[in-house]
């Protein structure tokens, strides 16, 4: 594995910023100020290799226990939301290091994970993108999924069959977005197109999986 | 709107936008980049629509080129949108904001 970047953000919502041949980019902004290393686990300690991270310092009072005691125990500050990110080993990374947004580059392709919004129990046209039946002409039909099987043969709906379900809410990945735009100072990416889940939400950004970076 | 995203879209944004309305006349001075040199383009023509709001708030110039109506849509705080001046104003003031009327015009009854 390569050198892996990575940040606990939360999402700010999306704008629109001017590249300098004059095209419009729609952006993502992720606030990332304030975020720390806070744990790092070891093959030897943990079986694994992963670097802990801290988002948004808390006053003890705001913390749980088991989070406030483990931060005492490390030495490091309490922060709001914590997060692990695997790498190959943890040299390099040390205990209550700060990271910024310039731990990226411009340009740098990244997977970012977050928590979709939810949107209830959703029938078989919004969770499967299933067509709709007449509204007139006698059909009362509208919005059902029409038939999900055959008859005696099998005598069974077939598992896997795409039905209404309680959709969002859930783990989302977008992988291969691109890095627009870093604002260090103010601990800001700008990340091109959308991120899931709502304003406010817990983003994990990392260097893509599987995508080409620029070189 | 987020607080950051709006202080970031004031940052990018013009502080001062040029002022003209719908009807008018405009000159845009637009940058393009021809080979290594830059050099402004202008398009003269008028404005017959702003849309959008903010950063995004973009307009739209009309003019008759060989006999073929031709627009384009700029966006007001672009980088790339030097300056807008105001050729001249339309002999009577247009009662609506959008002027998509004139696409259907010609000749005379094209003026306002």
């Amino acid at each position: 594995m390569t050198t892996k970047n990575f940040l606990l953000a939360k999402k700010k919502g999306m704008t629109q910023i001017f590249r300098e041949d004059g095209s419009v980019v729609p952006v993502t902004v992720l606030d990332v100020s304030d975020c720390a290393i806070t744990l790092l686990r070891t093959p030897e300690r943990d079986s694994y290799s992963a670097v802990q991270v801290g988002l948004k310092q808390a006053r003890d009072k705001h913390v749980a226990k088991p989070q406030r005691v483990a931060a005492d125990k490390a030495g490091v500050k309490n922060y709001k939301d914590h997060c692990e990110f695997r790498v190959d080993s943890v040299e390099g990374f040390e205990l209550g290091q700060e990271l910024g947004a310039d731990v990226f580059t411009i340009g740098e392709v990244i997977d970012i994970a977050g928590k979709s919004k939810g949107r209830g129990f959703a029938g078989s046209i919004k969770a499967h993108g299933f067509r709709r039946g007449n509204e007139t002409h006698g059909c009362q039909t509208v919005r059902a999924p029409g038939s999900i099987g055959q008859c005696a043969y099998p005598g069974r709906v077939f598992k896997g069959t795409r039905m209404a379900k309680h959709l969002g809410n859930s783990r989302f990945t977008v992988k291969n977005s691109v890095i627009e735009g870093i604002d260090s100072e103010r601990g800001l990416l700008l990340v091109r197109g959308g991120v899931p889940g709502p304003p406010n939400g817990l983003i994990q950004v990392s260097t893509a999986k599987t995508g080409v970076q620029p070189k | 709107m987020d607080k950051i995203i709006q202080e970031l879209n004031t940052r990018n944004m013009k502080e001062e936008t040029p002022s003209f309305a719908v009807g008018d006349i405009v000159k845009v001075d637009y940058l393009i980049k021809e080979g290594k040199n830059e050099r402004v383009q202008p398009f003269i023509g008028q404005c017959i629509q702003f849309k959008g709001s903010g950063i995004a708030k973009t307009f739209t110039v009309r003019r008759i080129v060989q006999g073929e109506g031709v627009e384009r849509t700029f966006a007001l705080h672009s980088p790339r949108v030097t300056n807008v001046s105001i050729e001249r104003g339309p002999n009577n003031k247009p009662r609506r904001s959008k002027l998509f009327f004139l696409r259907d015009r010609q000749g005379r009854s094209a003026q306002l």
